[in-house]
């Protein structure tokens, strides 16, 4: 049998239903493999061993009494920093919420705490999610499992190496820009961010609340399905929560794609700075699908690459400039005095925010500032507008967007950091669907030629059509076989 | 446009953010590079599209106006850097007559 630290959420779930082996036995697997990889891999902000072991024990109990509350019960999922947990440490990869505990759990945690899932660890973020390197982590930078020198992508770029490392067997990231995609496709996982709407907020900590939105890093593409039908779903708590019950995503996952169609984005193919490695998997992608008995087109997103990154960079570093008011070091997180309150709150967000986050807070607060706003913000909203309505034409000839996620395979730690625009291309066919609320996930493609890394395949779909989405990617992933095979493994 | 000095601490000080001169001067390299990036959809023709706060629509949510859950005072004071009296407390704001 394969070890148990590379088995999915699923096969997991088996294997406890089979009785091949017992919950505390899982958590103490996957313990002893973050005590091996983690020194090197660093995904992982706060351990949570105890926890984890006390939660196994209870899935075991009610599995011994027949009460299980899931079939997921006892498969234990990690969780980006970003989401707050009640009596455990939650920064939001920030200095100034060093030390923070939280008097409540997050509708995602509260879900999969009540569907039996036991907490494995808060991982990994870039500061606030703002990042596409997991660099900007005031606390450390978490490394490529398949290739400790690279970056594992961000700003979820804890969870994602987390999955792919197996030190959990799937993981909660959010996505603002591309924060879930972006990392899945740099570490050959899967990532998904769901329909703007579908995953409540509530207990997330906010980055940009128009794009904010959860969604899972797993090893196939069966448990995104099931981590979204656990936690999705309508919640009071979240005004935006889009009304009706978790969506059914298993069902018909396994259908096929004969006669869907498939768009392909003429312009991000053509886009300057798109790797070759990465065309030449993303191609052989699309042929896969052909193959599968998709029907392959062309559709045009002119506005969405060129001008969406400038969009996407006006819109949530304004929102963030807003968002981030609360850190007055008044209510929580730090405090540096000052001989006024001015003075204690500039004082207290100099020293507690990092370079990356100022210089969003600054952005953001000067794009929304009198003279500017109409130039800078009013504008960006204006070609947010155009962004939807491409999209829309697109999809009146067809089901299923496809591109690349990321243009370039995963780079080395430090080779963007000293040139934010740089960093922020890195997000340039990822930005697009949040500014569109559409559902979009990177599945993995194999490696690249040039350099034996992980290529991710980019999906979009209609909002709400996660089923569409998931169904063209389990097809893919099972016809490709790179996930449930050694290839598909860092060799760690 | 390239922003400069005087802007970069105006929008410093209504961010709440005390930079060091060191920061001020990166700051203003770095937001005019990204706002001449930013300033290619001033190109773009917008007359009439209406701008999109929000990419899926949902107005009025409403909810009953009932008494919930909600925290203990102690609770909401736990994480407060400082507290006096079963309060916030801040630095004073009003000075004595």
């Amino acid at each position: 049998m394969t070890e148990l630290h590379w088995l999915g959420a699923t096969e997991l779930a088996s294997a406890l239903d089979a009785g091949e082996v017992s919950a505390q036995e899982v958590a103490g697997a996957l313990l002893q493999r973050a005590d091996e990889v983690d020194p090197s891999v660093r995904a992982v902000l706060t351990r949570t061993d105890e926890r984890l072991l006390e939660d196994a024990r209870a899935a075991d109990r009610r599995r011994a009494a027949g009460a299980l509350r899931s079939p997921y019960d006892g498969v234990p999922v990690g969780y980006k920093d970003i989401f707050v947990t009640r009596g455990t440490v939650t920064t939001a990869g920030s200095r100034i919420l060093e030390g923070y505990v939280p008097p409540y759990d997050a509708t995602v945690v509260q879900r999969c705490s009540a569907a039996g899932l036991p907490l494995a660890h808060k991982l990994n973020m870039d500061e606030f999610a703002m990042g596409s390197s997991t660099e900007n982590s005031a606390f450390m930078a978490t490394r490529n499992p398949w290739d400790l020198e690279r970056v594992p992508g961000g700003s979820s770029g804890g969870s994602a190496a987390a999955v792919a490392a197996g030190i959990v067997p799937w993981a909660w990231g959010t996505d603002t820009g591309g924060s879930i995609r972006q990392p899945a496709s740099l570490v050959g996982i899967v990532g998904v961010k769901p329909t703007y709407g579908v995953v409540s907020r509530y207990g997330m900590i906010a980055f940009a609340s128009s794009l904010d939105q959860a969604g899972p890093l797993t090893r196939n593409v069966r448990d995104a399905a099931a981590l979204l039908e656990i936690a999705g779903g309508h919640d009071p708590r979240d005004a935006t929560s889009i009304p009706g019950p978790a969506p059914r995503l298993l069902d018909g996952i396994d259908a096929g794609i004969e006669g869907l169609r498939v768009g392909i984005v003429a312009e991000f193919m053509q886009a300057e700075g798109l790797a070759h490695g990465v065309r030449a998997r993303v191609e052989d992608a699309y042929r896969r699908l052909e193959k599968l008995g998709a029907e392959l087109g062309e559709v045009h997103l002119p506005i969405s690459l060129e001008h969406g990154i400038s969009a996407y960079y006006l819109i949530a570093p304004a929102e963030a400039s807003a968002n981030l008011a609360r850190y007055d070091g008044v209510r929580y997180g730090l405090r540096v005095d000052g001989e006024d309150v001015v003075a204690m709150t500039s004082r207290t967000r100099a020293a507690g925010f990092g370079a990356e986050v100022k210089r969003r807070v600054m952005l953001g607060t000067y794009s929304l500032s009198a003279g500017y706003y109409d130039a800078y913000y009013g504008r960006a909203l204006r070609v947010r507008t155009l962004i939807k309505q491409e999209f829309a034409r697109a999809f009146e000839h067809v089901d299923v967007i496809a591109s690349p996620t990321s243009p370039t395979t995963a780079f080395r730690l430090g080779e963007r950091t000293a040139d934010p625009l740089a960093m922020y291309l890195s997000d340039l066919f990822t930005v697009a669907a949040p500014l569109a609320g559409l559902p979009a996930i990177s599945v993995p493609c194999g490696l690249s030629p040039d350099d034996s890394l992980p290529v991710g395949l980019q999906l979009i779909a209609p909002a709400l059509q996660e089923s569409t989405m998931l169904r063209t990617a389990y097809a893919f992933e099972q016809d490709l076989g790179f996930a449930a095979s050694p290839e598909g493994r860092p060799p760690l | 446009m390239p922003i400069d000095r005087a802007a970069v601490d105006h929008v410093a000080r209504l961010a709440r953010i005390a930079l060091t001169e060191e920061e001020r001067e990166r700051m203003q390299a770095e937001l005019s590079v990204i706002l001449a990036h930013a300033e290619r959809i001033a190109a773009l023709d917008l007359d009439g599209v209406e701008p999109s706060a929000h990419a899926i629509e949902l107005t009025d949510v409403m909810r009953p106006d009932e008494v919930g859950e909600c925290l203990s005072r102690d609770e909401a004071l736990a994480n407060a850097p400082a507290v006096e009296d079963g309060r916030f407390a801040v630095p004073r704001i009003i000075e004595d007559a």
